[in-house]
Formats: C-alpha cells, sequence, structure tokens
C-alpha cells in the first residue's frame, strides 16, 4: 500500500484488508474511510464480512495484507488495548458485558485509565447515567442480570467512558424490541452530535439509512456499493440485490 | 473403654489443634496464590512452592542482616513478587497462546533452577528463622506461643486484604474482567498481557510471604517446595479448583487432620493424610469437598 | 489405512528408498554401533551407554503418554521405582536368584503401581491429571521411604545379579558387556514393540485422544478406558527399566521413587522430543553427557541442574518439538 493514500483528515482508513479464519478468505480487500465525526454504515447479509471488518480495525483478527489508519498513522497489528486508549470503541455484536462485575464496575473498566482526573471520571458518569436512566437505577447488580436491552445499553455506555473518537457498533438492535431500537436511535443521534463518528454494522437498513452520513454495502468479504445514505432508499434495486433474501 | 479415653491426649490434641489451624492459614495463603494464577491465568505453576522457598531463605537474610522480623516479611515478600514478575516476562509471556501444557514444564524448568540455586547459595543443611515474639499466653492450662498466633493473624489479613484488593481496586476490577472475557477487557483498554504479569507477581509474592511467615515454624531447606506445592495443589483439588473460600476451608481441614495425625505417627507419615483425602474426594466428590452441590 | 502413494514403494527414475528401507536401514546401524559399543569404549563409557539406554526406556515409556496420548505424567518415579523393588524384592527372597522372575515381578510391580494411579488421575482432564500422578508417585515415595521392615527404608536393598540364564539352554554370569547386550535388546525390543502399539488402531485412537478428547468422546470411544491401558502400559515399561536398573546397579533406592526421577523422565522427553519413541533416548543421551560435561569443566559441586534447566526452558520456547522433533513424522510413518 502506498503511503500516499494515508490521509491525517480522516479518522479511519481501511485499505485493502484481507482476513482470514483458517482457511476461509473472509475479507477480500475490503476499503473503506470514516470522517471525523461521521456516522458510516455498513450493510450487508450474514456472513459477507462486516463483523470482521470490525474485528480486524480493532485489533481482535490479525489481517494477512491491508492496513488501517488512524488519524493517517499505522494502526494495522497494535494490540487491542493498545488501539482503545487510541480512542477506539468497540461494541460487538453480543454485547459481551462482564456479566459478574456490576453495572459500576463494567463503566470502570472504561473510566480507569491513565490522565482522568476524578471530576472527569464524576462527569463521564453522570453522562451515563443521564443517557442510560435505566443503569443508574441498576448500577450494583451484576452486569448478567441485566435484560438484553439494559446490556446494549451498558455496552454502548461502557465504550463511551473510554471518551473515543469513533466507536465500532455492531448489530446493536438486534434481538431489542422497537422501544429499545428507537432508544439506539437516539443514543447514535446524541453520540454524533457530541462529534463522535461511529461505524455501524447493522441488518436493520431502515434505521441505518436515516442514522448515516454515507453507507457502504458490502458482499463476498469486499465493498460493493458505496453512496451516501440520502442517495438511497429502502427499496432501491442495489438494496434489494445486496441485501434482499 | 474408660482407658481409651484416658489415654487420648487432650493437651496434645488441643495444642494441635491450634498448631493445624496456624499451619493452615498459611498453606492457605500458598494455595491462594497457586488459584489466583491458575484461575486467571489457566497456568499450572510448578515453580509455586519453591517461591515459597525462597521467601523463607530471603527472610533468613534479611533477618540477619536487620534482625528485624517484620522488615524481613515485607522485604522478602517484595522480592519474590519482583522475581516471580520477571519470570513471567521472561519465561511465561513467550507461551502465551500455546498449549498449557508448555506452561507446565516451563514452571518445572524453574522450579528446577531455583532448588538448585537454593542449594548451591545456602548449601544443603537447613535453616532456621528465629520467632520474632518469644513471649508466651495461656490458652486453657497450657502455654502456647504468641508469634504462632501473630503468624495466623497476618496470613489471615493477607488473605483479606487480597479479597479487598480483587473486590474493589482498580487492578483487581482489571483482574476480574481479565479472568471473565479477555478478548474485551483488552477492547476495554486493559493492558491483558501486563494484567497476567501482574497476576503472577501477587501469587508469587502471597508464597513468598507464606515462605517467611512458616519460617518460625519449622526448618528451611531447599527441598522444601515440593511437600509444599504438593500440598497446595491437593488443596486446590479438595477445595473446589478455583473456589477460594473451599481452597482455605480445605487447608485448615487437611492441616488440621495431618496435626492430629503426627501426634501418633511421624511427620513423613502424617503427609499420607492430605494423600487419602484427596483420593477420597477424586473418588466420591471430584468438584471438591467445599463446594455446595457436586457438578 | 490408507493406500499408500505408489511412489513409496515403487522406485521410479532415479532409485527412491523406501521408507521402510531407509528405517530399518538406520535401526540396523544404530543397532551395531550399540552392540559394538562395548567392545570399543572404554569402560566408564559403555556402563554410561548402558545407563543411558535405561533411562532411555524409562522416558520412552513416558512417551507413550506424552506424545501420543497427550497426557504429562510426573508420576513415572513410582513405576520406575516399583520395578526396580519388584525387582529386588524377588531376587532377594528366590533362590537361587532368577533373573526372569526379577523381570516379571518388576513388571507386576509397576503394573500395579499404574492401574492404582491410572484409576484415579485419568478422572481428570490435562493439568489435574500431571498433578495427580505426582501426588500419587509420592505416596509410594512416602510408603516405601518409611515402611522399612519390606523395603529397607531410607537405606534401600542390596543383592547381588542373577545369572543371565535360561534353563537347559545356557548359563552366563552378567559381566558388563553382557549386560549392555540384554539392555539392548530389551530396550530395543521395547521400543519396535511401543511403535507397533501406536501404529495399531488402539495408537490411533490415543491420538486421536491427544488431538480432541471431546470428539473422540463423541465418536464412542470409552476415553478413560483408553487412558487406563495407556497409562498402564507405559508404566510396565516404565517398570522393565526400573528392574533393568535394579539388576544393573545391585541395589534399590528410595531416591529413584522421589519426584526427581519423574522429572528427569519430563526432561528428557522434552529436550528429545515428544511423540518419536526415540527423541527421548536421544534426550536422556543429551542430558547426561552434558552433565558429565559440565561436572567435568565445573567439578562435582557445580549445580548442573541450573544451566540444564535454563536449556530445558529455552527449548520448550523456542524448540517445543525436540532436538527429534523433526522427525517425528517419519518416524512415525
Amino acid at each position: 500500500m502506498n503511503a500516499a493514500a494515508a490521509n491525517p483528515n480522516l479518522l479511519v482508513q481501511v485499505e485493502g484488508l484481507h482476513t482470514y479464519y483458517g482457511k476461509s478468505h473472509i475479507l477480500d480487500g475490503v476499503s473503506l474511510e470514516v470522517a471525523p465525526g461521521e456516522v458510516v454504515g455498513l450493510l450487508g447479509r450474514n456472513g459477507v464480512g462486516k463483523s470482521t471488518t470490525l474485528k480486524s480495525i480493532m485489533g481482535l483478527v490479525q489481517p494477512t495484507q491491508g492496513e488501517v489508519l488512524l488519524e493517517g498513522k499505522s494502526i494495522t497489528g497494535l494490540p487491542p488495548h493498545h488501539l482503545a486508549r487510541l480512542g477506539i470503541g468497540y461494541v460487538p455484536e453480543d454485547r459481551r458485558i462482564f456479566r459478574l462485575l456490576t453495572v459500576m464496575e463494567n463503566l470502570r473498566t472504561g473510566l480507569d485509565r491513565n490522565g482522568v482526573t476524578a471530576e472527569r471520571r464524576a462527569a463521564l458518569l453522570d453522562k451515563a447515567f443521564s443517557y442510560f436512566p435505566r443503569l443508574a437505577e441498576r448500577r450494583a447488580q451484576a452486569g448478567g442480570t441485566l435484560s438484553g436491552g439494559e446490556q446494549q445499553m451498558l455496552a454502548i455506555a461502557r465504550a463511551m467512558m473510554l471518551e473515543p473518537k469513533i466507536i465500532l457498533l455492531d448489530e446493536p438492535t438486534e434481538g431489542l424490541m422497537p422501544s429499545m431500537v428507537s432508544q439506539i436511535r437516539k443514543i447514535i443521534d446524541v453520540l454524533h452530535q457530541e462529534g463522535v463518528a461511529i461505524l455501524l454494522v447493522e441488518q436493520n437498513v431502515p434505521l441505518t439509512l436515516e442514522a448515516s452520513q454515507r453507507v457502504y454495502i458490502m458482499e463476498k468479504g469486499c465493498v460493493r456499493h458505496h453512496c451516501a445514505a440520502s442517495d438511497i432508499k429502502v427499496d432501491d434495486p442495489v438494496i434489494k440485490q445486496y441485501l434482499g433474501v | 473403654m474408660a482407658d481409651f479415653f484416658q489415654n487420648i491426649p487432650f493437651d496434645l490434641l488441643l495444642i494441635q489443634t491450634v498448631n493445624g489451624i496456624v499451619t493452615g492459614l498459611i498453606l492457605a495463603l500458598v494455595a491462594s496464590g497457586l488459584t489466583l494464577i491458575f484461575g486467571i491465568m489457566d497456568v499450572v505453576n510448578f515453580a509455586h512452592g519453591e517461591l515459597f522457598m525462597m521467601g523463607a531463605y530471603l527472610g533468613v537474610v534479611v533477618l540477619a542482616t536487620t534482625g528485624n522480623f517484620w522488615l524481613a516479611l515485607v522485604v522478602a515478600t517484595l522480592l519474590i513478587a519482583i522475581l516471580g514478575g520477571a519470570l513471567q516476562i521472561l519465561t511465561l509471556k513467550p507461551l502465551i497462546g500455546r498449549d498449557p501444557l508448555n506452561t507446565i514444564l516451563a514452571t518445572f524448568g524453574i522450579s528446577l533452577i531455583l532448588q538448585n540455586f537454593a542449594l548451591w547459595e545456602f548449601g544443603p543443611v537447613s535453616r532456621k528463622i528465629e520467632e520474632p515474639i518469644g513471649a508466651y499466653f495461656t490458652l486453657f492450662y497450657l502455654q502456647y506461643p504468641w508469634y504462632r498466633i501473630v503468624i495466623a493473624a497476618l496470613a489471615v489479613a493477607i488473605i483479606g486484604g487480597f479479597w479487598l484488593f480483587l473486590k474493589y481496586s482498580k487492578f483487581g476490577v482489571w483482574i476480574r474482567a481479565t479472568t471473565q472475557d479477555r478478548v474485551m477487557a483488552q477492547a476495554m483498554g486493559i493492558p491483558v498481557p501486563w494484567v497476567y504479569t501482574g497476576v503472577f507477581a501477587i501469587g508469587a509474592a502471597m508464597a513468598g510471604a507464606s515462605g517467611v511467615l512458616f519460617g518460625p515454624l519449622g526448618s528451611i531447606n531447599h527441598t522444601m517446595g515440593l511437600d509444599w506445592v504438593l500440598k497446595a495443589f491437593i488443596v486446590v483439588v479438595v477445595g473446589g479448583m478455583g473456589n477460594l473460600g473451599g481452597s482455605i476451608a480445605a487447608a485448615i481441614f487437611i492441616s488440621l487432620l495431618e496435626a492430629y495425625a503426627s501426634i501418633w505417627v511421624s511427620p513423613a507419615q502424617a503427609v499420607i493424610v492430605s494423600f487419602v483425602v484427596l483420593i477420597l474426594t477424586l473418588l466420591f466428590r471430584p468438584t471438591g469437598l467445599f463446594v455446595a452441590t457436586p457438578k | 489405512m490408507t493406500i499408500a502413494p505408489l511412489e513409496k514403494t515403487m522406485p521410479v527414475g532415479k532409485t527412491r528408498l523406501s521408507h521402510a528401507t531407509l528405517f530399518w536401514g538406520g535401526f540396523c546401524v544404530v543397532m551395531a554401533l550399540l552392540i559394538v559399543a562395548p567392545l570399543v569404549l572404554p569402560v566408564f563409557w559403555a556402563k554410561f551407554l548402558t545407563e543411558i539406554l535405561i533411562w532411555g526406556l524409562l522416558a520412552m515409556s513416558s512417551d507413550l503418554l506424552i506424545g501420543y496420548t497427550g497426557m504429562i505424567s510426573f508420576g513415572h518415579s513410582a513405576f520406575f521405582g516399583l520395578g526396580m523393588y519388584g525387582a529386588a524384592g524377588a531376587l532377594l527372597h528366590t533362590s537361587p536368584p532368577n533373573l526372569w522372575l526379577a523381570i516379571l515381578a518388576g513388571l507386576a510391580g509397576a503394573a500395579g503401581a499404574a492401574l492404582f494411579v491410572a484409576y484415579f488421575s485419568t478422572r481428570l482432564r490435562d493439568i489435574y491429571f500431571a498433578i495427580t500422578t505426582l501426588i500419587f508417585s509420592q505416596i509410594f515415595y512416602v510408603i516405601i521411604f518409611t515402611w522399612t521392615s519390606v523395603t529397607g527404608g531410607e537405606n534401600g536393598l542390596i543383592f547381588t545379579r542373577p545369572h543371565f540364564a535360561i534353563p537347559y539352554l545356557f548359563d552366563i554370569r552378567f559381566t558388563p558387556p553382557v549386560m549392555h547386550w540384554f539392555v539392548v535388546a530389551l530396550v530395543a525390543g521395547s521400543y519396535l514393540l511401543l511403535r507397533r502399539i501406536t501404529r495399531s488402531p488402539f495408537g490411533m485412537v490415543l491420538q486421536s485422544i491427544r488431538e480432541n478428547e471431546a470428539r473422540t468422546r463423541a465418536i464412542g470411544y470409552p476415553v478413560q478406558q483408553y487412558k487406563i491401558v495407556s497409562v498402564m502400559l507405559s508404566g510396565v515399561f516404565a517398570g522393565l527399566a526400573g528392574a533393568l536398573y535394579a539388576i544393573q546397579n545391585e541395589f534399590a533406592a528410595p531416591d529413584f521413587v522421589f519426584f526427581v526421577t519423574s522429572g528427569d523422565t519430563v526432561i528428557f522427553n522434552v529436550l528429545g522430543g515428544i511423540g518419536t519413541l526415540v527423541g527421548p533416548i536421544v534426550g536422556a543421551g543429551f542430558f547426561q553427557l552434558l552433565r558429565e560435561l559440565l561436572s567435568r569443566i565445573f567439578g562435582d559441586q557445580f549445580p548442573y541442574l541450573i544451566p540444564l534447566g535454563m536449556v530445558f526452558i529455552l527449548m520448550v520456547i523456542f524448540l517445543p518439538q525436540g532436538l527429534l522433533g523433526f522427525a517425528r513424522r517419519w518416524l512415525n510413518k
């Protein structure tokens, strides 16, 4: 990859990523970019490599080829805990909150960073609890006792505690009731207003098109279509082609 | 029948009960370190007994230089913690992700080196740590040394302190998060490789501290590690693997039985007691004697 | 078994030796060297070699567990020790002392110990198996060490070597060369037997257990039974080594039942290469040679186990397949 492609004005750049699971060639040259504060959607059927793309960015899976750049600097191959501290937040598909830790302790894992003053910590906690009042009620409860929707809230709140520049959101509305889904929608908007970029992987096409500025559509391990979210409607033939049953 | 009752040495039983509890608490501390390392890092620390032994020897050295038992305890514990951390970085970090059998072998290698180093450095003759407190008190109608009670109290304090640390401190949260979900812990910015080093260092510190605490109770020599690590393993199995509370109960239980047994048989044979307990546990309650319901 | 590709058995174009030819050729060369050894080597080294073979046999027995079933045992000192004491017992209590009875007694003792240990430790997986074998071998140590009336306690047992005799055929004394050849024969025989076992259907199941125990169980194999048999086989060969050691050295001592012997066994396995059967013998040789070398350069008191321990750890990290690991596939074909 040429270094000339590195653009410090872009928050995240993914260039020609190839990733394998054993012998499976999951990512076959994925390229995308996210500008600071942008909400970018990543659509596609199950198994096309959307989650793997997020995992590759987060360093949870090592690509065999290609690069990931953060603000113009290469972060390919860096360990996940390093990336978290550089400002990438990750909310995985199955939430994966720490079930035996309390809500408070879950949030603490993001708060206990170097250079965060006690006031900052308190402010961040307040923010989390104001956005997610349910979590405030349950702050001393073990994560595993929360409902599915509450766990999703916790997973997002936890990532927010990192004060990330970008949050990688993997299918946040999966398995949630409509009331929860609209809450997620609101959170995405709020985060966007705060200037946090979001790379949103979703199966819920209407929500994605509403919430994002741009969308990528993936199929078989690479990006097939890319446009502004406003340029495309739910019943667009492109959508039908890549996402239809 | 009355004869039998007259022959039971009540004095001895009483003393051995307290002795058993004291030794049991030290054993509990050793076993806690072992369980910690195994539970969090999936590493069977074969060298745990040698860390205990080195702690005891370091205690001897510091005591000889400063004359202060408490200083010896603190310094030896710190030094063993550092030793543990260094050993983990050098030999166990490269093995992360490999078959756990590799770590058994690596820690076994470490135990060889430490044991022979101790033999080389300190010689084959046993050492002893002087009792830090000479006073005795009256236990019912017998005289019992205060220092043993103090040692037991210290063991409890260390275990308790560690438990509090695990529950409330930042590093404690990190450890618990890493145990539950290593991947997400990393995604949250927790430097998991360093957590492992820290955990090993803490486990080593617990072994080292136990060594110093045990010092005044028995003789210190380069082979003492094997006995202790074996008993610690037995405690871990009998107490229910990964069950901290169970380990403590098991440690005291086994030590009490051994203490009673040594009234009638030699210490070398009293050791069989713990083996028998292990066999019985494996036969009837393999998930642990002190676990609520067998799984 | 799968059909071997034609090339393996038929020379095509330029002569390509078949695997079997190479293997047996190599085997014969090694055997020739071993047989000639006592005639050309100075007495010390000839005896050294004999002992390496005996330790090698012990390590090889352990390889059946470590390399083929995937179970690390720290309990081989018990099997070795019981082989030793079994032989000693037979030699002390039969008159005239009978070689074959001694060996049988050793094998029986070891088998008994192995059954006992296997019954309990195979209930646990991997790591806990290793620990329980250790604990059980220590049980045997304590018993042997303290049951002075039977085992001689701390001092062990002393006896004389029996004659090498087959009734009605011949009766000769065990001079060092004869002893050496006897050991070579038994060790070579054991190797071939173990090789046969590992390549049999039974051996295949063991290897399947090593690769993926859960799947093997799911397919329907009674895994624990296979494990128990594996431990017993391993124990029997270890007992043979013990019996040979007793016969060669004319004593049985509790030191050999102590954990150190188990530890050494594991070291030989790792150094030489697990899963190769021959590797552990090489590992034993390497270890003893290094030790001899270090003590000659630095003196008797030198803690040779410190550098050896470091070499061991380095091998675990950087060369986990051991010295002969590269030949593992080839040796098992």
